[in-house]
């Protein structure tokens, strides 16, 4: 599906990580690889240092910091929220929606619009599409894009296929309408016959958590997991990615009527260093234009990896600057969807770390 | 080329005996992580980009199809 948004712009980007720094090396004997293989998919796949929340840390905690950090700092005021979107896949509860929860807790306004939505790697161009129609609305004038999740309790300890790469993580988007001419363009799509390439099988309505379900089975590559455990089928999922984001790319910058020598930056969603050096090599897109660095430094978080890159990798020229970016989200659902738009002149791009 | 090929299968998993074997993924000598160290060795050996597409197990079945998968990504003998 083909999207189209008129005079939206993104004011200001937060990313939280948990204060928790988990090492690979530190990690190795978890895993079924030789000392030799560890090291060389090191340098590949880019495993390194994860963030991961303490036990009893969730996302509406990271959000509720990072909010009260913009709140406390003059960078967003209470009252001029008027929608707060929270994209995660580990909420607090199964009722109520964690949103809520964190407009309670912050003592926000009671007329304002609060919603969760349940998406995976897509999870930050769905969030601002949300956030832009939204913005329809007369009286909506800001729009909080809250992605946070904090996937790394649910992937075993002996996954060596998910654990090395997963961290955890929030991001803050204050999207807003704007005064000058623009046109957002966008695609999204979803097939829903690949839920089970990741899919975490226990624990929800369908297949409640037992003690049957918690207990471990070994997988012919090695990995031991519950059905309580997240479960990536990888191979799967590379060859999705490989397969329908180029396409996806050069359908949005046609729709456009953009080159892809025009986009300054192609912020995509960070699952492996492998997986995006091969879709830029696909692409033709120098690495350079295509950051790949947020899972050695801080793991894949999920739909927290697009923002993380941005204010990663560009938080002193986004408070400055405009660019033209691409941003490409992929993965659970199956999901995939991206959004061609200037970000930049922001009031803020900033990461932080949590602290209790 | 084969020979280096059987040279990274050999530096990959040097407990198995790639030239006799007519079935890696079969047979199980290479897993997902194999192939992908395997890519990126012959990536820069060859000073190519094997297509993301094209990293698919039945790819890697055995040295001939390797060779064909690198024939098609523009290595020369």
């Amino acid at each position: 599906m083909n999207l189209k948004f008129h005079n939206k712009k993104i004011t200001g980007i937060l990313t939280v990580l948990p204060e928790n720094e988990v090492n690979f090396d530190d990690e190795i004997d978890n895993y079924d690889f030789s000392r030799g293989q560890s090291m060389k998919l090191k340098l590949i796949m880019g495993y390194g240092k994860r963030r991961v929340v303490k036990e009893g840390t969730t996302a509406s905690d990271l959000c509720i910091f990072g909010l009260n950090y913009l709140f406390d700092n003059d960078l967003l005021k209470k009252d001029d929220i008027d929608a707060m979107v929270l994209v995660t896949q580990s909420p607090d509860h199964f009722v109520p929606a964690t949103s809520h929860i964190i407009q309670g807790k912050l003592d926000l306004k009671r007329d304002m619009i609060c919603l969760d939505i349940n998406q995976a790697c897509s999870g930050y161009p769905i969030g601002l599409n949300q956030a832009f129609m939204l913005l329809e609305q007369e009286e909506v004038n800001k729009v909080v894009v809250l992605n946070a999740d904090t996937m790394s309790q649910k992937v075993s300890v002996k996954d060596r296929g998910s654990r090395p790469l997963t961290g955890d993580a929030a991001a803050i988007t204050i999207v807003e309408n704007s005064t000058s001419e623009n046109t957002i363009y966008g695609t999204t799509k979803v097939d829903g016959k690949g839920a089970e390439a990741l899919i975490i099988p226990a624990g929800g309505f369908r297949m409640p958590s037992t003690p049957e379900t918690a207990e471990l089975e070994t997988d012919k590559s090695g990995n031991s997991r519950s059905l309580d455990h997240l479960v990536m089928k990888g191979d799967d999922i590379f060859t999705f990615v490989q397969q329908e984001v180029p396409p996806m790319i050069d359908h949005l910058l046609a729709m456009a009527n953009c080159d892809k020598e025009e986009i300054d930056y192609y912020m995509f969603h960070q699952p492996n260093k492998f997986m995006l050096k091969k879709l830029a090599d696909k692409m033709g897109v120098p690495y350079s234009k295509m950051p790949n660095n947020v899972v050695e430094n801080f793991g894949n978080a999920s739909g927290v990896s697009i923002p993380t890159a941005i204010t990663f990798n560009l938080s002193g020229q986004l408070v400055k600057d405009s660019y033209l970016m691409c941003l490409a989200g992929f993965g659970a659902g199956l999901s995939w969807t991206s959004l061609l738009m200037n970000i930049g002149n922001l009031d803020f791009c900033e990461t932080i770390d949590y602290k209790i | 080329m084969k020979k280096k090929i059987l040279d990274f299968l050999t530096e990959i998993r040097p407990e198995f005996d790639f030239a006799a074997s007519s079935n890696f993924i079969e047979e199980g000598m290479l897993d997902s992580f194999d192939i992908v160290s395997l890519v990126a060795s012959l990536d820069e050996e060859y000073g190519i980009s094997i297509d993301g597409t094209e990293i698919l197990p039945e790819n890697f079945s055995n040295v001939d199809s390797i060779y064909q998968l690198l024939i098609k990504n523009g290595v020369t003998e």
